[in-house]
């Protein structure tokens, strides 16, 4: 929004007449589409030049911030570096231009990249088969739990329908439950963040004959391994239930540990955290849902291919790159970083839960909290200084949760100048907490009002101008 | 060293040093032993770029090229050069969904452009940021449905839909316990009067139509609204954004949920995805549609901005309780489109359509004229149809595959033939010919 | 200090309920609107619905955070707050005096397992 003319809406810039494309000469002759079947609303999209549109977008993309443009330690959501290659092998003509539907006898080579990206993911989680039709995260944890719940109908089980949830886990593991028809059941969370082994005992003794599943992240939301991992598994087992991973915080286990062998039987990755797709500013991204041997049978029908296929050369591409030797050490340089800034600034911002993280943590907002500087100013206030914020409020099991997950591609220069100004936010929240309470300052908008967007919705250019003429 | 990660010798001993650990097994000794991972991965060693590329060439070459004139849900629409270009702005490729408004703008702005665009495209009031795809697009205005007309659990589907999306559609109604009761069809198009009577059993919250259908006939939704809202169900319809340029929009036939798939506006085959769905509803539903929404607001400076707004009908706040599970959107896949949009503008989009339209008609006549196709249902179609053929279509598939062409999809005793402004007339005499050779 | 007014009755969920006659008029309290913040949407139930005690009957929404909206008691619905759909901030302003739905009460012995004013008042405190 630095320049008029780009804060502009396309619609904005549209001149009657103008023209961005070009198509070729008819030569077929005309046909008449019958005059019942043709629609009477004018069709109100922009006319614009070429040149036009592609300086609108560019103006646009400046007023954006990406991994390419800084530092982006937002917890959970694994903001590693997207490599080029990726994006040069994802557009090759011989894959842009494959039909869903063509024979098989035309499609060996991305068939075999399916199968090969598929052995990869198997040998780096331990589990014996993939699905790549999952589109998103969300969507693989909707695949892997309609495929627990496949398995246990087939078997006759049909009271199998609680899943149990730890009380710290993102919305998404209940809403995905919910939409498989699953009945949620919340286990507590000790004061460190870990499943409460005991409330989980009590639940499987009360209500062991309809547990279809545990679903976990591990490690958890707070960046804890949860130790107990095989004990829990061993219960659910017991009681006839299957274990479900959320592979949202697979990367500090490149490495280190196979959900496999954790005792998970069924998991989905997110291609686009661990495997270094890009996010794209929400997607497209690929939720491959894993399983163990036997439990391949029960895979559902979600998308109608093979998922989002392009997404899958991007992250082929980086396990190749970084190979059996690289791909290993991605969850210890992780959880190193994130481990150097946690102890470099818990003098300052308050660490409920003092022990080793993986590759995130929790901060509770600042130490001192007689300056009234919230976890929200000091999130603002980052974007000043050219970073992106943390993700905040969020896990809920603090008020002021700053949660910080630095990736495995972080220099320690980068993470010392971070530091660096996580201390001298600090520093004004006691000396200037006027210029927290209205940052951003240097951004192209300032705080933006979301009360008024809620109860005035104006969601489209349309209503837009029609808002403006009442 | 890695080019990768840039840890240098001295930094890992000074960062492990102030992490109070003495090597980096260490920080995971909170880690039961025996579950520790201690093996090498069994995965290729790795690569340099060079090498990489000559293992991507390898399987490139491993595909074969052809001549698309199949659709089924897939087209082959032309994509303007300006457009992957833009995809490629790293600001917008590589950032995150837009909590931080701030810094955001660019992204929520251009989803705001979409969904002017969508709404301009199907006549509806409004639209979500996107969704996964079409077949998921019409699962979820499934649910959408069941939520937004309370006590009831059953949809009615016309046979007429594609098939794949059908199968999506009973997948997601298995798992949630909602009853899908197809609606039978009638020379290839919906029979209206098995829908009023499967409307008249009651208990329906949606019935699912697509248009143009899976044979790619224009069907005639005339009174379909009127006799869903006398039963209290909403009409969803499935449709084709691109030919919505010239077709009667969603909202003209009175929708009240606009889904499908935003595939058709440029974006590659790319064997299979990604693509994107899309959802567009009334003023009224907006607070039962799933997905992102982006809306317009002011900052603290007085400045117009965009922010992601009426979040608390999302997952992260809703938890169980939301209608979807949804979280992301295909935001970059939204970004295509709308550049697409603006590059075709509204004559473009209008011109790609006819051609598509004029070639699809003109390729019929040419298969007719050599005696052996026959039109399966004669009704009026738009880029899309469904041909008998009197010989071994299997055969003769084979061999136009052989000759570098994809003779549609494979479909019975024919075959379903689609046409866009990509295909030339050149392009098409040369595979009539071959199908006038073949015996 | 949230408002708390005498007369009413309180449910833990933090919804009050103002008895005239044959019919309650339902809403939440000071305390509530205040956790939660500036109200955008109030998601209300049909005329003619019923309402059972312990049970949702819609929900209130700010930006961040949505709440069910829990009956302190059975009845059926005959009136909603039709202000709210316009202006759902009425319930910052003054969330006694912008009750959300007014119910035919089907059995008054419900009344007897909700808190009073000074019962709230001190379940607050402990909140």
């Amino acid at each position: 929004m630095n320049n008029r003319l780009y804060g502009n809406l396309i619609f904005e810039l549209s001149v009657e007449g103008r023209k961005g494309y070009s198509l070729p000469k008819n030569q077929f002759g005309n046909y008449q589409l019958p005059e019942e079947a043709r629609r009477k609303a004018e069709l109100e999209l922009p006319q614009c030049d070429e040149l036009t549109v592609v300086r609108h977008y560019t103006n646009l993309s400046a007023n954006n911030f990406g991994v390419d443009n800084g530092f982006y330690p937002l917890g959970s959501c694994t903001m590693k570096y997207n490599p080029k290659i990726n994006e040069e092998m994802a557009v090759m003509p011989q894959f842009q231009n494959i039909h869903p539907e063509q024979p098989e006898s035309t499609t060996v080579g991305v068939r075999t990249l399916v199968e090969q990206l598929e052995k990869a993911l198997c040998e780096i989680t331990g589990l014996a088969h993939f699905t790549f039709k999952p589109y998103a995260g969300a969507h693989g944890e909707l695949t892997g739990l309609m495929t627990i719940d496949n398995y246990h109908r087939q078997k006759g089980d049909l009271k199998r329908k609680k899943v149990i949830v730890p009380d710290s886990a993102h919305g998404t593991n209940p809403a995905s439950a919910a939409v498989c028809g699953l009945e949620v059941v919340e286990v507590k969370s000790l004061s460190d963040g870990t499943v409460d082994v005991d409330d989980l005992k009590r639940i499987v003794e009360e209500q062991g004959e309809e547990i279809a599943a545990m679903m976990m992240t591990n490690p958890n939301t707070l960046g804890l391994f949860e130790k107990n991992i095989p004990a829990i598994a061993d219960l659910i087992h017991q009681a006839g239930g299957l274990m479900y991973y959320d592979g949202a915080n697979l990367n500090p286990m490149l490495g280190v540990c196979r959900p496999g062998d954790m005792g998970f039987d069924v998991m989905h990755i997110n291609l686009h955290k661990t495997f270094s797709t890009p996010h794209g500013g929400g997607g497209p991204g690929a939720g491959p849902v894993g399983v163990r041997e036997g439990l391949q049978d029960f895979f559902p029908f979600v998308s109608p291919y093979q998922g989002n296929f392009g997404v899958m050369v991007k992250a082929y591409a980086y396990i190749l790159s970084l190979g059996k030797e690289h791909i290993a050490e991605v969850g210890p340089l992780a959880t190193l970083n994130a481990n150097y800034i946690k102890e470099s600034l818990k003098d300052v911002y308050e660490l409920p839960i003092a022990t080793n993280c993986c590759h995130e943590f929790v901060f509770d907002g600042l130490k001192d909290k007689s300056t009234g500087v919230t976890t929200m100013d000091v999130a603002k206030r980052l974007l000043d200084y050219g970073y992106h914020a943390p993700t905040i409020y969020f896990p809920l099991l603090f008020h002021e949760s700053l949660m910080i997950e630095p990736t495995e591609n972080e220099s320690k220069q980068t993470i010392d100048g971070f530091i660096e100004v996580m201390r001298a936010i600090a520093d004004e929240a006691r000396t200037n907490p006027q210029v927290l309470k209205e940052a951003p300052h240097n951004t192209p908008v300032g705080r933006v009002d979301d009360v008024l967007a809620a109860t005035h919705p104006v969601v489209t250019y349309k209503a837009l101008v029609e808002d403006k003429e009442s | 060293m890695y080019k990768f990660f840039p840890h240098t010798e001295e930094d890992l001993k000074l960062m492990l040093e102030k992490s109070g650990v003495d090597s980096l097994d260490e920080l995971f000794s909170q880690i039961p032993q025996d579950i520790r991972f201690k093996d090498a991965y069994q995965i290729p060693s790795e690569m340099s770029e060079i090498e990489v590329r000559r293992v991507f060439d390898k399987l490139a070459e491993q595909n074969k090229q052809l001549t698309c004139f199949a659709g089924f849900g897939v087209y082959d629409h032309y994509t303007p050069a300006a457009v992957p270009n833009i995809l490629q702005r790293s600001e917008f490729l590589t950032s995150y969904t837009p909590y931080q408004a701030e810094i955001s703008q660019g992204t929520l702005h251009y989803i705001f452009e979409f969904q002017s665009m969508m709404t301009q495209l199907t006549g509806m009031e409004v639209s979500n940021a996107s969704m996964y795809d079409g077949t998921t697009a019409a699962a979820e205005a499934m649910m959408m449905a069941v939520a937004a007309t309370k006590k009831t659990n059953k949809v009615l589907v016309s046979q007429t839909i594609n098939p794949k999306t059908l199968k999506v559609i009973e997948t997601y109604a298995l798992h949630k316990g909602i009853e899908v009761v197809t609606i039978d069809q009638n020379e290839g198009v919906t029979d209206l009067n098995d829908m009023k009577a499967k409307l008249a059993e009651g208990g329906v919250a949606g019935v699912i139509m697509q248009q143009p259908n899976v044979y790619g006939i224009i069907e005639d939704f005339t009174g379909v609204a009127d006799e869903c809202h006398a039963a209290k169900a909403l009409f969803i319809l499935d449709t084709v954004p691109a030919d919505l340029a010239l077709l009667k929009t969603p909202a003209e036939w009175g929708a009240d949920i606009a889904v499908g798939d935003g595939q058709s506006l440029g974006i590659p085959m790319l064997f299979g995805g990604p693509y994107l769905g899309f959802m567009c509803t009334t003023s009224k539903l907006i607070r039962k549609m799933p997905g992102r929404i982006v809306g317009m607001t002011k900052d603290n400076r007085g400045q117009r901005a965009f922010v992601l707004t009426l979040q608390a009908r999302e997952q992260h706040i809703r938890r169980q309780k939301a209608t979807s599970n949804i979280c992301s959107n295909q935001s970059l896949m939204a970004l295509f489109v709308t550049v697409y949009l603006a590059i075709m503008g509204k004559q473009g989009l209008k011109e790609a359509a006819q051609l598509s339209f004029d070639g699809a008609h003109y390729l019929l006549d040419q298969l007719t004229s050599t005696g052996h196709f026959k039109l399966a249902y004669d009704k009026p179609f738009f880029n899309e149809f469904y041909v008998k053929y009197d010989g071994d279509a299997d055969k003769l598939y084979d061999k136009l595959v052989q000759e570098g062409f994809l003779p549609g999809v494979r479909f019975e005793d024919g075959f379903i033939f689609a046409v866009t402004e990509k295909r030339s007339k050149e392009e098409i005499d040369k595979m009539v010919k071959i199908i006038n050779e073949f015996k | 200090m949230a408002k708390v007014i005498e007369g009413l009755y309180y449910s833990e969920s933090h919804e009050f309920i103002r008895v005239e006659g044959d019919f309650g008029f339902i809403g939440i309290t000071d305390f509530a609107q205040k956790a939660l913040g500036n109200v955008v949407y109030v998601d209300m139930p049909d005329v003619d619905d019923e309402v059972n005690a312990g049970e949702e009957f819609g929900a209130v929404e700010s930006v961040k955070a949505a709440s069910d909206l829990i009956s302190p008691v059975s009845g059926t619905v005959v009136e909603v707050n039709e202000a709210l759909e316009d202006e759902p901030g009425l319930i910052n302003k003054d969330a006694f005096e912008n009750w959300i739905i007014k119910v035919e009460i089907s059995d008054k012995n419900e009344l007897a397992d909700l808190m009073n004013a000074q019962a709230y008042t001190e379940f607050c405190e402990k909140q």
